[in-house]
């Protein structure tokens, strides 16, 4: 997929000052510890899958990441500085949050709703309506560009959404985070893996920090550099999906027997 | 949107008119070069044209002032209308149907009964604090995080409407003759009262609420999206939502205090002005803050000219024209509602 980012990427070196921290993070709903003492660092440059089964946390982790729910316990950095002091519309910039349902009351247009994504940004009317473009083309849905959001199928939506959301990180000023939540779930085969392959490269090749929740092990295994296990709130396993997805670990966290197939040399495993 | 750029002219053509046939229509018959020249002289403080000075005063006393508040009022309803609808996510918030201008008619009644002696600044200030009561309850009454639900924005506006028309059903037993008039006109709402001093506080109202909307436009854009999403993109929620709240409450309070309550502008004209130009804010407003201002002066004409030299009240017009509309969206929407 041919890409042309404004923003070239960043040095390696640079990193750390941009790097996603997760430090001791817990919350608690009621009695019950969602999350518990949660230590993390997301790398730019790479693609990590939340993994576990439902109510392991993976959906509240990315809550807590993109501010929606509270971090009384524990911290949450970006860089040097705590995520909760970062300015509203600078953190916009350079953080987005694919929702997993976004639906509209009033018949907005397509490209309308992608320009959305400028909010934060500063841009004459052109450039802004030339990126619009771009991550519709991007995305793969210029050609419903000018179709009314509403009448679109669920898997056009998430899409719309997708170049709206990365519309938004155009022009981040360091590596941007992309967080996903549950992305293809409402996406055919194809358009599943057109989505993390879109995702996988803005990763490798423009260094974005990718943080994406999944419920399918294997798309997790192909895309993803690193996988993170949640299971009652803890992390379980972390890895590369070879190390991370193991039998037994399968076996424990989803209480379910697998088919495993072990990764062949530099694949990664095939789990049914 | 290059293809309708024609419907900018367009909308101001039809203000104008209507603005010109408004100034010329009543029970004094005059012709429209007479009252032209009249509000010339008015403006200018000369006296051209060859005018009677009852007509002279006609214009400048009556239709001048009535003409403009009702283009105001329209104003300022329709863009209410319209960014309560974006506010509430739901194209059935209108002021008049969730009942805040309900809420509002009774601050204004409260004061105009036990307080026979204030002014119209005290009056539209009660209008808006009680306007904006009634809009925080239906808000909360109403809402979730994810939206608002249709039936419950709509029973919460019935259940308004009926506590504040018992208050206001109170105070007519307690008002003398004098209020109880006002009273009454203030439940049909009417224009044909029009003071000056309410034309500069409504248009002092409409060139803040204008301005300010046209800034959160691309804001309330992007809180159709959802609350989390637009915080996601950088936006103060809350405070937006306040500010806007409270803007609309302003806008409605002063409406409500200088004509009674007009229903349905803020229903109808956002309405029409999507089917055209789409729902983006940034278009959306001002082409409904037009289309209102000419819907209402056209309105107040046919109310003076339905049954001539007897007047309707507009809020009667604007209901004729309202509540069917009204009805053929809940019939659109049925599917969703039941």
């Amino acid at each position: 997929m041919a890409m042309s980012l404004s923003a070239a990427p960043v040095a390696k070196q640079h990193f750390e000052r941009t790097q996603l921290t997760v430090d001791r993070l817990s919350y608690a709903i009621g009695d019950k510890a969602v999350l518990n003492n949660i230590r993390v660092q997301f790398k730019p440059g790479s693609v990590t899958a939340l993994l576990g089964p439902n109510g392991a946390g993976k959906s509240t982790l990315l809550k807590a990441l993109c501010q929606e729910i509270p971090t009384a316990q524990g911290s949450i950095k970006l860089g040097h500085c705590q995520l909760v002091d970062w300015p509203r519309a600078e953190l916009a910039k350079s953080l987005a949050v694919l929702p997993q349902h976004a639906s509209l009351t009033f018949p907005f247009t397509v490209d309308e709703v992608v320009a959305m994504g400028l909010y934060p940004l500063t841009l004459s009317q052109k450039e802004g309506q030339q990126l619009v473009t771009k991550w519709l083309a991007e995305v793969g849905v210029l050609h419903l560009a000018r179709r009314s959001y509403p009448t679109l199928s669920g898997g056009e939506k998430q899409r719309v959404q997708l170049a709206r959301v990365l519309t938004q990180l155009s022009q981040s000023p360091f590596p941007p985070i992309l967080l996903l939540d549950e992305p293809t779930s409402a996406l055919d085969l194809a358009q599943q893996h057109k989505v993390l392959a879109l995702a996988k490269n803005l990763a490798h090749k423009h260094a974005y920090t990718v943080i994406v929740v999944l419920h399918d092990l294997n798309q997790a295994a192909r895309y993803s550099d690193r996988v993170i296990v949640l299971k009652q709130g803890q992390i379980v396993s972390e890895g590369t999906p070879n190390d991370a997805l193991s039998i037994d670990i399968i076996r424990q966290v989803w209480d379910y027997e697998p088919e495993f197939i072990p990764a062949p040399q530099g694949g990664y495993p095939l789990i049914f | 949107m290059l293809q309708y750029r024609w419907l900018w002219p367009t909308m101001m053509m039809i203000l104008i008119l209507s603005s010109l046939l408004s100034v010329s229509v009543g029970p004094v018959s005059m012709s429209l070069m007479d009252s032209l020249s009249a509000v010339f002289n008015w403006a200018t403080q000369q006296s051209i044209g060859n005018l009677a000075p009852h007509e002279q005063l006609v214009v400048s006393n009556v239709r001048l002032p009535r003409t403009l508040l009702a283009l105001t009022v329209g104003a300022i309803l329709a863009q209410c209308g319209a960014v309560m609808q974006g506010l509430f996510r739901n194209p059935l918030a209108d002021p008049g149907i969730i009942g805040v201008s309900s809420g509002a008619a009774l601050g204004a009644a409260i004061c105009i009964v036990l307080f026979p002696d204030v002014g119209s600044f005290m009056i539209s200030l009660g209008a808006f604090l009680c306007g904006l009561a009634t809009t925080l309850i239906v808000y909360r009454l109403a809402s979730n995080g994810l939206g608002t639900s249709v039936v419950l924005l709509l029973l919460s506006g019935v259940a308004i409407a009926a506590l504040a028309g018992a208050g206001i059903g109170v105070l007519t037993y307690l008002a003398n003759d004098m209020a109880l008039r006002d009273l009454t006109l203030w439940q049909m709402g009417s224009i044909a009262g029009a003071q000056w001093q309410y034309v500069g506080l409504c248009l002092l109202v409409l060139v803040l609420l204008s301005w300010r909307f046209q800034r959160d436009a691309m804001a309330l854009n992007a809180l159709l999206l959802g609350e989390a999403e637009a915080r996601h993109l950088g936006i103060d929620v809350d405070r937006l939502k306040l500010r806007l709240i409270l803007l609309c409450a302003l806008g409605v309070g002063v409406s409500v205090a200088a004509t009674g309550i007009i229903g349905f502008i803020g229903l109808v004209v956002p309405h029409l002005v999507r089917m055209i130009l789409g729902p983006d804010h940034k278009r959306l407003l001002p082409m409904s803050a037009l289309l209102g201002a000419a819907l209402l002066a056209l309105a107040d004409i046919g109310a003076r000219a339905f049954l001539p030299p007897a007047e309707l009240p507009v809020g009667l017009v604007t209901a004729l024209i309202g509540a069917p509309f009204f009805i053929f969206l809940l019939l659109q929407q049925r599917s969703k509602l039941i």
